[in-house]
């Protein structure tokens, strides 16, 4: 009883393997099946180890007791029937487990499973929001409750949502075939599942920030899988993985043990992780190799300019501007205009931001979006106009989604009040 | 130093596992925990066995069988350890500290009779 598992999340990222590795055994029909048999196999694990300490290699004993369990399961609903060719499917599978004995790393037969059901779950007649929540569940081994906490809906809405889902992707003939003609089409779906499950935890509205670090490290590991899978490492891929590790790189210092937020101006660079900005800026000039400049490739050269600059009185905002303005050729978007607007501010006096701030296409889109008003007044308060400044941090305080959120734009009103002439941006 | 059985319950219509795989691995940890904590203070003298929550209780001679657990209460054991401390004062105190109280479950502490 000596040993430990390997760390917190084990359970977790065991039961996205082991419900792509019967996935695939048994048919992307019996979804379900293979999730009660997962269910039922770490519950089992977790009496087991308790009383008798862990197995030498608690991965092999997880798959062995699942595909057991699993087949235990099909044989018991499949009784009436004479004739039952999951079974021998099943039967048939070899034990893959004997092979995780000697290797220390991720197996390539569970990781190629792993591959096929994140694809798999970004079938285009599931809804970008059902990919990501699809990829939660099943990958991520984050339960219905879970998920929905992390995004703000009910657990019954999160449960239907997640039904849909996955009524779709057992209806669907095989699991995603990773060689498949389409492939490079899925694999944009992909990326776009990942990076809105990174930022939902980077930006979401989670009061819980434990859960958002999760979603986070969730989002960088999954992305890790396609980086190590040469068809799906394309430069996007590799630009997509850079992005996350330096938005991550900052979150020690962006987010604080209760969930406060320290917006990048004032963050303390020095608790920036190092290893993860090198990790994403090797990852960035491995993008470079492509011929094509995707919104990832922007996006990670962004942070890489913060990650970078010394300080943010030191950082080019003239550069930064330059990438926001290819960004918004790739991808127009009010929420990427309006880090453009704050960008020049920087570069060219609150002035111009405030401008570029009016001059907003789609501003209705932001109606709802607390960083819009607080860029008003953070601008306005630089400025001098301390009481527009006000004004503005109020309304962004009614539109808040959380406390943390409430709590910075408090700390932004007061020094409004004071009419200090410090600066905040959006919590990058 | 008395010997005392616990046995661990849970109520019947309670959930036995979080649907959760990280609470799964929580719940494994505390009495991972619970276990080496007895072990250390020389106090477990038996680990004893989690048991499966199917079964059957026989009853009249063995003329009525019911399908299940369960003789009269709507709990089921989950398991049993055995513990050797002072007094039944003592197995109280220890069995305090049992993860299974913390997810709605019991202990049931018993003195084993002495011959």
């Amino acid at each position: 009883m000596s040993n430990a598992l390997p760390d917190e999340h084990f359970f977790r990222r065991e039961s996205g393997r082991l419900v792509a590795t019967l996935t695939r055994l048994l048919g992307v029909d019996q979804l379900a099946l293979a999730e009660d048999a997962v269910q039922e196999t770490l519950a089992a694990a977790v009496e087991v180890w308790a009383f008798q300490g862990l197995p030498d290699n608690p991965s092999a004993w997880l798959m062995t007791s699942a595909k057991n369990r699993a087949f235990s399961l099909l044989r018991r609903e499949r009784t009436a029937r004479k004739f039952a060719p999951e079974i021998g499917r099943l039967a048939d599978a070899e034990v893959e487990p004997a092979s995780a004995e000697s290797e220390p790393g991720l197996p390539k037969a569970l990781e190629d499973d792993e591959l096929r059901m994140m694809f798999s779950c970004c079938h285009p007649d599931i809804t970008e929001d059902a990919q990501v929540a699809l990829v939660l569940s099943l990958l991520g081994g984050f339960s219905a409750h879970e998920v929905a906490s992390a995004f703000l809906v009910s657990d019954a809405a999160m449960e239907k949502r997640l039904a849909r889902a996955k009524k779709v992707l057992s209806g669907s003939r095989t699991l995603f075939e990773l060689g498949a003609g389409d492939f490079g089409a899925r694999l944009s779906a992909v990326h776009r599942a990942l990076y809105l499950l990174f930022n939902e935890g980077y930006h979401g509205a989670s009061p819980d920030s434990v859960v958002r670090v999760d979603l986070c490290r969730e989002a960088l590991r999954l992305v890790s899988l396609l980086v190590e899978h040469v068809p799906a490492a394309t430069p996007a891929t590799h630009a997509l993985a850079a992005l996350m590790a330096l938005h991550a790189a900052r979150l020690p210092a962006r987010m604080d043990e209760a969930g406060g937020l320290t917006e990048l101006s004032r963050q303390d660079r020095s608790r920036w992780d190092t290893r993860l900005i090198g990790r994403g800026l090797e990852l960035l000039e491995t993008s470079a190799r492509g011929e094509v400049v995707s919104e990832y490739h922007l996006e990670g050269a962004i942070a890489a300019t913060h990650a970078l600059a010394p300080s943010a009185e030191e950082t080019p905002w003239g550069a930064i501007v330059e990438l926001y303005d290819a960004l918004l050729e790739l991808r127009p978007s009010p929420v990427i205009a309006l880090n453009r607007a704050v960008a020049l501010a920087e570069h060219e006096g609150p002035e111009r931001g405030l401008e570029a701030l009016e001059a907003l296409e789609e501003v209705e889109q932001l109606a709802r979006y607390p960083f819009y008003p607080a860029a008003l007044g953070e601008l306005e308060l630089r400025r001098g106009r301390t009481a527009v400044a006000r004004k503005h941090f109020q309304d962004a305080h009614r539109l808040a989604r959380n406390a943390a959120e409430r709590r910075f734009l408090e700390q932004r009103l007061a020094a409004a009040t004071t009419s200090s002439s410090s600066s905040a941006r959006p919590p990058r | 130093m008395s010997d005392f059985l616990y046995l661990y319950r849970l109520p019947a219509d309670s959930p036995d596992m979080p649907d959760s795989p990280k609470r799964m691995q929580e719940r494994l940890e505390m009495w991972r925990a619970w276990f080496k904590d007895l072990e250390a203070r020389g106090q477990l003298k038996a680990l004893g066995h989690p048991l499966e929550t199917s079964g059957a209780v026989l009853k009249n001679g063995g003329r009525t069988v019911n399908d299940g657990p369960y003789a009269e209460s709507k709990d089921i054991v989950l398991g049993y350890s055995i513990v050797q401390v002072r007094d039944l004062a003592e197995a109280r105190t220890v069995a305090s500290g049992c993860p299974v109280l913390r997810y709605g479950g019991m202990v049931e502490v018993r003195p084993i009779r002495q011959v």
